[in-house]
C-alpha cells in the first residue's frame, strides 16, 4: 500500500517538477528504470511466494539499478553501448515477464 | 503491480488472517500500512522509481539530441547529411528547371515580339493598316485629260524605285496587287475611278522621292509633255488612311515547309501590277 502510494507520489512529483536529467546520467536512467521495475516485480512475486524479505528486496533493487547502469557504462566505454543496452533490456524484460507470469498464477490461478 | 490489490479486497487492513490464506490477502497484508523499516524503504524506493519513470518519459518525449549516444548521434548525423545532399540535388534540379522555364518564357516573348513586328510590316505592305511618316504629296493637274494609266503606273514605279513604302492614289491604297486601267478618259485604280486633279501620297525618303520624280526625263517631265502639271510637296508627316481589304488567294498555295523566309518589308519594285 505504502509503496504504491510512494510510486504514485513519485510519478506526480516527476510530472510536476519536470526535472531535467543530468547529461552524465542520461544513458543510464532508462536501463536503471527497467532494472528497478524488475526488482519490484520480483519483490511482489516474493510476497506471493511467502519468501519476501525486505532486506533482500532493498538490496536487489539497488544492486539491479547499479549493475544495469554499470553494464551500460561499460558497454559505452567498450564501444558496444547500444548493443549492450539492448541486451540488458532483453534480459530484464524476460525476467519481468516470468515474474509477472508467476504473480498471475498466484493471483488468478491461471 | 501493487495497485491490483486494491480491487478485490475492499478492506485490506481488516483481514488479519495468517499468511497462508489467499494470495490476495497475503499481498494486502504485505502492503498494509505498517511503520516497519521495510515499508519505509520500499516506499522510498518506489517513490524514486516513479520519479525516475516520469522523468525518463518526459525526457524521451522531448527527445533532444543531447540524450543520444555517440553511435546514434553519428547515425543521425549521417542521415541528416544524406538528406541535405538529397535536398541540395533537388534544389539544383529545381533551379535548373526554373532557369529553363524563365529562358523559355523569354524566348517565347521574343518570338511574340518578332511576330508582332512582322505582322505590323505585313499589314503596312498589304494595306490593311493606316500608316504615317515623312513623305511627299504629288498633285497632278490634268486640264487636257491627257494623263494615261501608263503614266500613273510609271509614277508608281518611280516612287517605289525611290523607296516609297506606302502609296495612296486618290482615296485608294496601292498595294502589290493593285492595277491601273483607263476607260473613256477616266483612270481607275483597282477599279475605282480617280478624280482630277490627281493626288498621290507616298511615305518614304521624301528628298529621294522628290528628286526621283523631278529628274530630267523623269515622270514630271513626261507629264509636262502631256500638258499636265505635277507639283511635288515634301511633307514631314504624311498620313495614309485608305485601306485595302485583304484578299484570300484562291489558287496560290504556300509551298509547304521550305523554311518560309519572312517576307522582307522592302523590295516591292517588281509588283504584278497590270496596265493597259
Amino acid at each position: 500500500m505504502i509503496p504504491a502510494i510512494g510510486l504514485l507520489v513519485g510519478v506526480l512529483a516527476g510530472l510536476l517538477l519536470h526535472p531535467s536529467v543530468p547529461v552524465g546520467l542520461q544513458p543510464y536512467l532508462p536501463i536503471a528504470v527497467i532494472a528497478a521495475l524488475d526488482a519490484v516485480f520480483g519483490g511482489v512475486r516474493a510476497v506471493l511466494d511467502g519468501i519476501f524479505v525486505d532486506k533482500v528486496f532493498v538490496v536487489s533493487f539497488l544492486s539491479n539499478v547499479v549493475v544495469a547502469a554499470f553494464i551500460v557504462f561499460l558497454g559505452d566505454q567498450l564501444g558496444v553501448g547500444t548493443q549492450l543496452s539492448t541486451g540488458v533490456v532483453v534480459v530484464l524484460g524476460v525476467r519481468i515477464f516470468s515474474n509477472v507470469a508467476s504473480i498471475r498464477r498466484h493471483l488468478f490461478k491461471a | 503491480m501493487p495497485d491490483q490489490k486494491n480491487d478485490p479486497t475492499p478492506p485490506p487492513a481488516a483481514t488479519p488472517t495468517p499468511s497462508s490464506a489467499s494470495p490476495w490477502r497475503r499481498l494486502a497484508r504485505a502492503g498494509a500500512p505498517r511503520s516497519t523499516k521495510a515499508q519505509v524503504l520500499g516506499a522510498v524506493l518506489a517513490l524514486a522509481l516513479g520519479f525516475a519513470i516520469a522523468t525518463q518519459v518526459q525526457q524521451t518525449q522531448e527527445s533532444g539530441l543531447e540524450s543520444m549516444r555517440q553511435d546514434d548521434l553519428v547515425r543521425v548525423l549521417d542521415d541528416v547529411s544524406q538528406r541535405s545532399t538529397r535536398l541540395d540535388e533537388q534544389v539544383r534540379e529545381l533551379q535548373a528547371q526554373r532557369d529553363a522555364l524563365t529562358s523559355g518564357a523569354n524566348t517565347s516573348q521574343a518570338a511574340i515580339d518578332q511576330a508582332t513586328k512582322q505582322l505590323e510590316a505585313l499589314r503596312l505592305l498589304a494595306g490593311t493598316a493606316p500608316a504615317q511618316g515623312p513623305g511627299i504629296k504629288v498633285t497632278i493637274a490634268d486640264p487636257g485629260q491627257k494623263v494615261t494609266s501608263a503614266m500613273m503606273l510609271d509614277l508608281l514605279q518611280e516612287l517605289r524605285d525611290a523607296g516609297a513604302e506606302v502609296v495612296q492614289y486618290g482615296a485608294n491604297r496601292v498595294v502589290a496587287s493593285s492595277w491601273f486601267s483607263s476607260s473613256g478618259g477616266q483612270i481607275q485604280v483597282d477599279g475605282q475611278p480617280l478624280t482630277r486633279p490627281f493626288t498621290v501620297l507616298a511615305i518614304g525618303d521624301k528628298a529621294t522621292m522628290a528628286s526621283a520624280l523631278n529628274i530630267p526625263g523623269g515622270i514630271v517631265e513626261t507629264l509636262r509633255r502631256a500638258e499636265a502639271t505635277a507639283t511635288v510637296e515634301q511633307l514631314d508627316t504624311v498620313r495614309i488612311d485608305a485601306l485595302q481589304s485583304p484578299r484570300t488567294p484562291r489558287y496560290a498555295q504556300p509551298v509547304p515547309e521550305a523554311g518560309t523566309p519572312a517576307a522582307s518589308p522592302s523590295s516591292a519594285s517588281s509588283s504584278p501590277t497590270t496596265t493597259k
